[in-house]
């Protein structure tokens, strides 16, 4: 442990990784609250699953035809498979009254597959997969520490504009309804910020372990706030802690820290549901002025 | 409350209704009409299409023949005028949120940008929760109310901002006696400034407490809420609900439904004299 900030100062790489871990962290404690309530976990998993297959497709395409994709990578790939399978997903949950779960796992393997079977198509990437599937920070540059920041801010951003109607679908979509606000809709734009944190995830813990920071931090939350805007706080700081110290403690191990974040964050989750939840049993509100 | 209570609160007129796919229809030919400040509640057997009217009254769904007016308007165009109280699981108590934010959700629809309600919206939500004696519980969490709080905020929450007319779904589940007396006294109050219908499946609440009960069962009967008596409930409940509409519909397919209870009179489900 003691390795990891001796090296801080001379490799440069643990410091984007931090600042990764720490943008991304921004985007899934914002949005982890409304996954965990609106119950959207299993079709975050499918996004993330389905964002695989674009992964799949641009590491494919810029090896067939490397002039007409230069621009697409992998990740770019994957945002761009994720963000269209936020709509579909979206209209599916509100059409499909039975077996949802069914079509959405046929989707969920099916993007993966793809993924899986574009790469076997495209020679020498396999070791670039795993990175994507699994997550290293070490693959991080300035630049994506950027785009993380970027879409950390576009996240929060749209939470801060859309969170009244968020929280109104969460709590109680008929009468969201009957004041005019289509339920439909705004899990389509609920999704499609899904979609933005799968891609933030992926560098820190991989696409296939992202489902874990998405719900873990925010069902960590809500068993110890009183609110959505408060467990969103709560969340954001968990999942900085959950993506650092896991990291830091196993740094120079011959362990991958994903693996180890993914553990922490359920050990952490399980520890707050032994704890009673602080509000059951009435009071509990007490200072909670903040909207 | 308004102008547009001087025409009939609710005017329902040859009403039918089938779910997509349905080869029955769930209502038949429902007409009836609630005049002004009347406590009306719709009964029936489960099944019986009582929360079908209810959506229909909600413009959830649309009527495929006959027409309905509330407050002299279609329904989905006067919704921010009516307060709708819905059964209480449907708020899902797993979502952190306080008595404040649940009512709050009344304010939404005008402008919904921004994460805070502004303060006039806020001051009219405690003015609602005040009418119905929730106001100190305002920062509780709904996860921790009891049922008769909970029917409370709801209908703080259809009161706040929009006053002409109260709509309730089942509001006495889950609630013990002694506060579904408190909430039937606070309906009453209620009651003297707006119309209010009430689905019910507590025909002995109904009979003591309202003026005039509906019995929704495919078919509508209209009746003084007092004539809601076990005999006639028996009646109504084995009377004959098949459905002969005037149009399309074939009347071929509506014997396999009859229930077996022959009715002579046919059409006027249950037509004793009382």
């Amino acid at each position: 442990m003691g390795s990891f900030f001796a090296d801080l100062s001379t490799n440069p790489f643990l410091l984007t990784g931090l600042l990764a871990g720490l943008f991304a962290s921004v985007a899934c404690g914002t949005v982890g609250p409304y996954v965990v309530t609106r119950r959207l976990v299993f079709l975050s998993g499918a996004i993330a699953h389905i964002a695989i297959g674009g992964v799949g497709a641009a590491i494919f395409l810029r090896y067939q035809w490397p002039d007409l994709f230069s621009a697409l990578t992998p990740l770019a790939g994957g945002a761009v498979a994720a963000l269209l399978s936020a709509p579909l997903l979206a209209v599916l949950r509100h059409h499909v009254s039975e077996r949802l779960d069914t079509v959405v796992g046929a989707l969920w393997a099916s993007g993966m597959a793809i993924g899986l079977l574009l790469i076997k198509l495209t020679p020498g990437y396999h070791s670039e997969l795993m990175s994507y599937l699994f997550g290293n920070l070490v693959y991080v540059s300035r630049g994506d520490v950027a785009a993380l920041a970027a879409l950390a801010a576009v996240v929060v951003g749209v939470t801060v504009l859309f969170h009244r109607r968020f929280l109104a679908v969460c709590l109680d979509p008929l009468q969201a309804r009957l004041q005019g606000i289509s339920v439909l809709w705004t899990d389509v734009v609920l999704l499609s910020l899904v979609a933005l944190t799968v891609i933030s995830l992926t560098r820190v813990v991989g696409l296939i372990l992202v489902i874990a920071l998405l719900s873990l931090p925010a069902a960590t939350a809500g068993r110890l706030v009183p609110r959505l805007a408060s467990m969103m706080w709560l969340a954001t700081l968990l999942c900085v802690a959950l993506t650092t110290l896991p990291r830091i403690a196993v740094y120079g191990a011959a362990v991958s820290p994903e693996p180890a974040i993914v553990l922490a964050a359920t050990a952490v989750y399980l520890v707050a549901l032994a704890l009673p939840a602080r509000w059951r049993g009435g009071g509990g509100g007490e200072g909670q002025a903040r909207g | 409350m308004s102008a547009a209570t001087s025409g009939p609160a609710v005017e329902v007129e040859g009403l039918s209704f089938a779910y997509p796919g349905a080869d029955e229809l769930t209502l038949c030919d429902v007409s009836f009409q609630v005049p002004g400040r009347e406590f009306v509640g719709l009964v029936g057997p489960n099944g019986g299409g009582k929360t079908t009217l209810l959506r229909l009254l909600l413009g959830l769904l649309e009527p495929d023949t006959g027409s309905i007016r509330i407050l002299g308007e279609r329904p989905a165009k006067v919704r921010q005028r009516i307060g709708f109280v819905p059964q209480q699981s449907g708020v899902d108590a797993t979502v952190p949120a306080t008595v404040l934010d649940i009512v709050l959700m009344a304010a939404l629809g005008r402008s919904n940008w921004g994460p805070r309600f502004s303060s006039r919206d806020r001051k009219a939500a405690r003015e609602a929760l005040e009418r119905t004696e929730m106001l100190e519980l305002e920062h509780r969490p709904w996860s921790a109310l009891s049922g008769g709080q909970r029917q409370r905020v709801l209908i703080a929450r259809a009161l706040a901002f929009r006053s002409e007319m109260l709509l309730l779904d089942e509001p006495t589940t889950g609630i013990d006696v002694h506060r579904e007396q408190e909430l039937l006294d606070l309906l009453h109050t209620l009651n003297g400034e707006m119309p209010i219908l009430m689905v019910s499946h507590d025909v002995a609440l109904v009979s003591t407490h309202m003026n005039r009960a509906l019995w929704v069962n495919r078919r509508l009967t209209d009746l003084p809420a007092r004539d809601l008596t076990v005999a006639r409930v028996e009646r109504l409940f084995h009377g004959d609900n098949t459905c002969h509409p005037a149009h399309d519909h074939g009347s071929d397919h509506s014997s396999e439904h009859g229930g077996g209870h022959g009715d002579p009179h046919g059409h006027a489900a249950e037509g004793e004299a009382g």
